[in-house]
């Protein structure tokens, strides 16, 4: 029998006498540098993750200008000393903005996949564990979820539920784009769980006297890490992806907060001749960005398990 | 002889399948959009009204609602709907008041043919190219097509857009039209107008199939039959376009259908860019309106769409590779 397992040491596992739950997967000696060398291409995504999480932090810091700060005396200026990138139709910094911009993208990235992998892997080790007609109610549920192209989905989304703003973060936005990845996560979730529920520590598990959720969380969760951390990283670069065509149709983040899809909406497409720094620069940002976590996410994906498909 | 019968008998079994489990989630689908577009709010007549700034009086409102059927019972509602549905009634827009059959009609066109254009437009640029990334992997060539592919994934279409307008204005001066040309009364216009958008939406298209195309046909290159043809004495260039590249075709039509989804994402951003009038912009355009009839028709259509391409691939490939078991 093929298992699909994904952590190491699980093969191990099944001959290790059936009640050692406690054993610990031996940890590989310097993870961090095996990964830069055997994966240049994934570490040259994860350096301009880095970059970009250090100028979402500090953008307060390290952007020269206030990304509100109205200037009509410098209305479209071109790039220069002053303003590297330029400015926009309302005098505000172009870099700023695309500084400030990083905040936004990664948080609604990072929260909204987040959200859609928690529940989508959830939802899936639920559908393994159960099995039977809870599983075949849940696939079908999936199925109906999958058939709406994504885009139309959180669109549909985003409109159905309308704006709510916590701490400064559009909740209901985060949940648009968490929706469409939450079957596609369960359903390679609930693959993995599955072969993992045959194994016999879980039936240890059982027999001790467990309950279902302690055996879901404490026994095929952790299991499952790996095919979630690289559904979990995959989906960011979707996620930035699908928040700046929302914010670029009207329907994601709203004026003035900086955000890329945003700045290329609007009087940005006024001006395509007088101002091509307007839409060039926060173009570059969303590619680079997306570009940065889908290395990131191949090369995680060739590391810990090359069967799992995205 | 027999084993072929047998072999066709349970393709046609497979079919039928596969076809029947179509059915419940196309009314999945239906019960959903109907429910998600009902939670919507801001009800269509206030919108209707807000121009009038509120000193609408409540008998108008109450009268407007009852001629759109709004004010009848939930369930009533989508009976009635999804029989319209099923015999091509979609009821009339919310918005413009005309049938939404009509609305969506006079902008299929448009948006089908650039998709056509897209899908075909990828297809002839990835194959060159992940055949060459595959022949010479791991050399300059293939870094280079590695590259641009990969690429393809991040850029955003409507970015794409219009970086490809600004390049138009700058290089040729070229203003594309604001006018809709038909295909079928001046086609020259028609394509050197419609090019543009369907490049933007067929590069990320292309990039998938490209790397597709270069795994599928590394892993084809590794077979016996290869080998065998070679010994045979078989020309490389026979070997690669008539062993290699036909069996390299599958996954291809794979990706057609997976992409599919990305294909409309890329419409309806596209079109918002190209100031073109087809379903993208009459989606995102219902959407602001609030127009509940014409935005459940448009996910019911576009998913309907998104369904059957992909059951349509699952049945090709069910007729195309003899080498699939089936139980």
């Amino acid at each position: 029998m093929q298992y699909s397992t994904p952590a190491s040491g699980i093969a191990d596992m099944s001959a290790t006498p059936a009640l050692a739950i406690t054993y610990k997967v031996p940890k590989k000696r310097r993870p961090v540098a095996a990964f830069i060398t055997r994966q240049p291409l994934g570490a040259m995504g994860l350096a301009i993750i880095l970059v970009m999480i250090f100028a979402a932090i500090s953008a307060n810091w390290i952007a020269p200008y206030d990304p509100l700060a109205v200037d009509y005396g410098n209305l479209l200026a071109k790039p220069s000393s002053g303003h590297w990138l330029g400015t926009d139709s309302y005098g505000r910094d172009v870099l700023t903005r695309v500084i400030y911009g990083a905040r936004t993208a990664l948080a609604v990235g990072f929260l909204s996949s987040l959200l859609g992998s928690m529940l989508g892997a959830v939802i899936g080790v639920a559908s393994a564990y159960f099995g039977g007609k809870i599983d075949l109610v849940i696939q079908r549920l999936m199925d109906v979820i999958l058939s709406f192209p994504i885009i139309v989905l959180a669109l549909a989304m985003a409109a159905i539920l309308g704006k709510n703003i916590v701490f400064g973060i559009d909740v209901n936005l985060i949940i648009a784009i968490a929706t469409p990845m939450v079957p596609a996560v369960a359903r390679v979730v609930r693959s993995s769980a599955l072969a993992i529920r045959e194994l016999p520590y879980i039936d240890a598990a059982r027999t001790a006297g467990f309950s279902h959720l302690r055996i879901i969380f404490r026994h095929i969760i952790p299991n499952v890490m790996a095919p979630f951390l690289i559904m979990l990283t995959a989906f960011v670069g979707q996620a930035i992806l699908l928040e700046a065509s929302l914010s670029f149709l009207g329907l994601g983040v709203t004026e003035p907060t900086p955000a890329w899809g945003l700045m290329l909406t609007g009087a940005a497409a006024d001006f395509y001749q007088q101002a091509p720094w307007m839409i060039v620069f926060p173009g570059l940002a969303i590619s680079l960005a997306v570009f940065a976590f889908n290395l990131f996410g191949d090369s995680l994906r060739d590391w810990l398990d090359p069967k799992i498909k995205i | 002889m027999l084993h072929v019968f047998f072999r066709r008998l349970i393709v046609l079994r497979h079919i039928a399948n596969r076809v029947l489990l179509v059915i419940p989630t196309l009314l999945g689908v239906a019960l959903l959009v109907f429910f998600m577009l009902r939670m919507m709010p801001g009800d269509v007549v206030e919108v209707m009204f807000r121009g009038e700034g509120g000193n609408v009086p409540q008998e108008v409102v109450e009268a407007e609602k009852a001629r759109l059927g709004l004010d009848k019972p939930i369930p009533v509602q989508f009976a009635k709907w999804i029989t319209g549905v099923v015999q091509g009634d979609f009821g009339y827009s919310l918005w413009t008041g005309k049938p939404i059959a009509h609305e969506i009609g006079i902008r299929l066109e448009l948006s089908v043919q650039v998709a056509i254009m897209a899908t075909i437009l990828a297809v002839l640029i990835a194959l060159p190219l992940g055949t060459l990334s595959a022949l010479y992997k791991d050399t300059w060539i293939d870094q280079v097509i590695r590259v641009i592919s990969i690429a393809g994934l991040a850029v955003p279409s409507f970015w794409l857009g219009m970086i490809i307008i600004l390049l138009l204005l700058a290089v040729f001066h070229w203003n594309p039209p604001l006018i809709f040309t038909s295909f079928f009364e001046d086609p020259m216009a028609n394509l050197s107008q419609l090019i543009w958008p369907a490049l933007a939406v067929g590069y990320r298209y292309s990039s998938v199939v490209t790397r597709m195309m270069r795994s599928t046909l590394l892993e084809v290159l590794q077979e016996d039959y290869i080998r065998t043809a070679r010994a045979k004495g078989v020309f490389e260039r026979l070997v690669v376009v008539r062993h290699a590249m036909r069996n390299a075709m599958l996954p291809v039509v794979t990706v057609t259908g997976l992409e599919f989804a990305f294909l409309i994402g890329g419409l309806v951003v596209t079109e918002q860019v190209f100031n073109l009038n087809g379903i993208g912009k009459l989606f995102v355009e219902s959407v602001s309106r609030a127009d509940n009839t014409m935005l459940q028709a448009l996910v019911l259509l576009v998913s309907v769409c998104y369904i059957l391409v992909n059951l349509a691939v699952d049945l090709l490939y069910a007729i195309l590779d003899p080498r699939i078991r089936y139980r």
